[in-house]
């Protein structure tokens, strides 16, 4: 089996999306909200059905703002319902979302008439054929570089993605942590809730035409779970997160060429493949994470009883 | 800020606020109504709280103790009402008010240190797009050095015990060095050693001329650390200095038919006159 160009690009792509994911992710999974990525990836479908209908083309700007504008829209929306409608969070995302998502299907198959939209493909995406889509070509010396359009969206994407969580890091931080203290430091937690929204939103409509929704949320969620194992700080949290994303990616795409052809099948799609890499990733990470791995708590466990106690000190005196 | 703090803390020449409605109070509500659901919760509230006073709130489960608190955060609508501090709306003087709120509001896997937590109080000062910096750091270890878990600055905050816990949230208040301050039961699940540290620090911020509201549960010790009372049941059953105003047939009226916690109540005041 030979690497070629396209393969590189298939893990570059799948990297980028990592990267876009991994960041607004770890928010979410710390605030105990990792549906909200599921939920807000399914309700996109009626905005892009919308623009699509509306624009009659495929990957144009307009779909893209429909479908992110969808996307925050299902945030304010289980908001509201659970607000008002005396349901959880959980019950009136599920109310939501599942609605849209119908509502997105129902458009797409009457539009499938006249125009090619293909649900699967929202659903598992085309890498191979994002890989093929070259947006541009330069050349370093004799080697001649087509960087395909999904890298080049991805790629800002992921670059806006870091640029926001660098620039609020600390109001995601409180926010997340304790939003009502964050509000009595004037920071508005609510607001910071449909910035992350927005950034879930945009990341995932980014990402679904490359990849497809079903990777969008694993890799949101995944590796961000995985690297909540390993470390006790955010800031490592987000970057190890991205880090496992990325790497899911590539040994996913190795594992999609070199597996199906041993136990005799044609191949598979990378993009599924990518999504068990990131399982792995946290499977290993629960076992033998240094501080919360199963196994590794096991075999510490007899050492930390030796460990001094370190009690509080009673309060200064001042 | 702290030209600023000066103008509104404490001064000397303002007179000395007791009873009387002064609109400088630190802390003054009127007319206050919330309600969830359209269900109301807290009825016409009017409180001014003196200045400098270390002040119990006390009330049965479900009274709108949390709520009150929450109410003057403007952390949940309120039907109708306004709320003060010192003569000011809330949200021009969130500096000057600092919060510790229930301990199991906040989940503590979260991936933070103590001394992160506590710098979270400088936040306001710090302003959007600033980073904590390590003077700030400094700041919160010095907060934490005060209420005696300075060692545990870097632990990650699920790796400390409870009474641990809620002295990184009184830290945090401390370090952001307001002048009014709302606790929501610090003295819940704490040992004793964690609560005598917890009272010898609110006696401190009242010798600082600091004012400080309490929700307490312990009947019993209320006499012995506050000197002004709030007794809450949907309405303000009374409200005074902690002599006047604690007293067996407003007990009786704040908890209702709650015989056990009457008997206790009874305890407490004898408790209190032997005191
Ligand atoms: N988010 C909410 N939605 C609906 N009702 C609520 C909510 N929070 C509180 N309540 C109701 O408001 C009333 C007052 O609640 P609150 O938490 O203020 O009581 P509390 O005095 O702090 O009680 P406790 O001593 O148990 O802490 C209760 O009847 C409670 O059921
Ligand atoms: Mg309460």
């Amino acid at each position: 089996m030979n690497w070629y160009w396209i393969d590189t690009w298939i893990v570059v792509i799948g990297a980028l999306t990592a990267i876009a994911c991994a960041l607004p992710g770890s928010f979410l999974v710390l605030r105990q909200m990792s549906m909200m990525g599921d939920a807000i990836s399914h309700a996109v479908l009626p905005g892009l059905a919308i623009a699509f209908l509306v624009t009659g083309a495929r990957a144009s700007l307009p779909m893209f703002v429909g479908a992110a504008f969808v996307g925050v829209l299902t945030a304010v929306f289980t908001q509201w319902i659970s607000t008002w409608g005396k349901v959880d969070r959980g019950a009136s995302m599920g109310i939501v979302f599942t609605t849209l998502f119908a509502i997105g299907l129902l458009l797409i198959v009457q539009a499938a008439d006249h125009v090619d939209l293909d649900p699967g493909c929202v659903l598992y995406g085309a890498i191979e054929v994002a890989a093929w889509d070259v947006a541009w070509t330069f050349s370093i010396g004799d080697l001649l570089i087509e960087v395909p359009r999904s890298a080049v969206v991805l790629g800002i994407v992921s670059l806006l993605n870091l640029v926001f969580v660098v620039a609020f890091f600390k109001e995601l931080r409180i926010s997340s942590f304790d939003p009502d203290l964050a509000t009595t430091q004037g920071i508005n937690a609510q607001l910071m809730h449909y910035l992350l929204m927005t950034q879930v939103a945009v990341t995932t409509v980014a990402a679904f035409e490359a990849v497809g929704s079903i990777i969008v949320i694993a890799m949101l969620v995944t590796p961000a779970a995985t690297a909540h194992l390993l470390t006790d700080r955010l800031g490592l949290m987000i970057f190890l997160a991205s880090l496992i994303g990325a790497a899911s990616a590539f040994f996913g795409h190795l594992m999609a060429l070199y597996i199906p052809p041993m136990i005799g099948f044609e191949s598979t799609t990378t993009t599924g493949m990518m999504a068990v890499a990131t399982g792995i990733f946290f499977v290993l990470a629960w076992l033998f994470a240094p501080r919360y791995g199963w196994i590794t708590r096991l075999v510490l466990g007899k050492k930390l009883i030796k460990e001094k106690p370190v009690g509080a000190k009673p309060l200064k005196e001042s | 800020m702290s030209d600023f703090h000066n103008k509104m803390a404490p001064a000397s020449d303002r007179p000395a606020v007791e009873e009387d409605h002064s609109p400088d109070a630190p802390l003054s509500i009127h007319d206050l109504t919330v309600a969830y659901h359209r269900k109301p919760v807290l009825w016409d509230i009017d409180l001014d709280i003196p200045e400098g006073k270390l002040v119990g709130i006390v009330g049965p489960n479900g009274a709108g103790k949390s709520t009150l608190i929450k109410a003057c955060l403007n952390l949940i609508p309120t039907a109708s009402g306004k709320v003060q501090v010192y003569g000011k709306p809330y949200g021009k003087q969130r500096s000057l008010v600092g919060y510790v709120p229930q301990r199991e509001s906040v989940d503590w896997d979260f991936p933070v240190s103590a001394v992160d937590v506590v710098a979270m109080g400088l936040y306001r000062k710090l302003g959007w797009f600033r980073p904590v910096r390590k003077k700030h750091k400094e700041v919160a270890r010095e907060a934490l050095e005060r209420v005696g878990i300075g060692h545990l600055a870097d632990r990650q905050i699920s790796q400390l015990s409870g009474g641990q816990q809620q002295r990184v949230f009184l830290a945090r208040a401390l370090a952001q060095d307001a002048t009014l301050y709302f606790m929501d039961e610090p003295f819940a699940a704490v040992d004793a050693a964690t609560e005598r540290a917890i009272v010898t620090l609110l006696q401190d911020l009242k010798g600082k001329g600091k004012t400080t509201l309490v929700v307490h549960h312990d009947l019993a010790t209320v006499a012995q650390y506050f000197d002004w009372v709030i007794l809450l049941n949907m309405r303000v059953v009374a409200a005074g200095p902690t002599e006047e105003v604690f007293t067996q047939e407003n007990l009786r009226k704040a908890y209702g038919g709650k015989l056990s916690l009457l008997a206790e109540a009874g305890h407490a005041l004898t408790q209190a006159d032997r005191g």
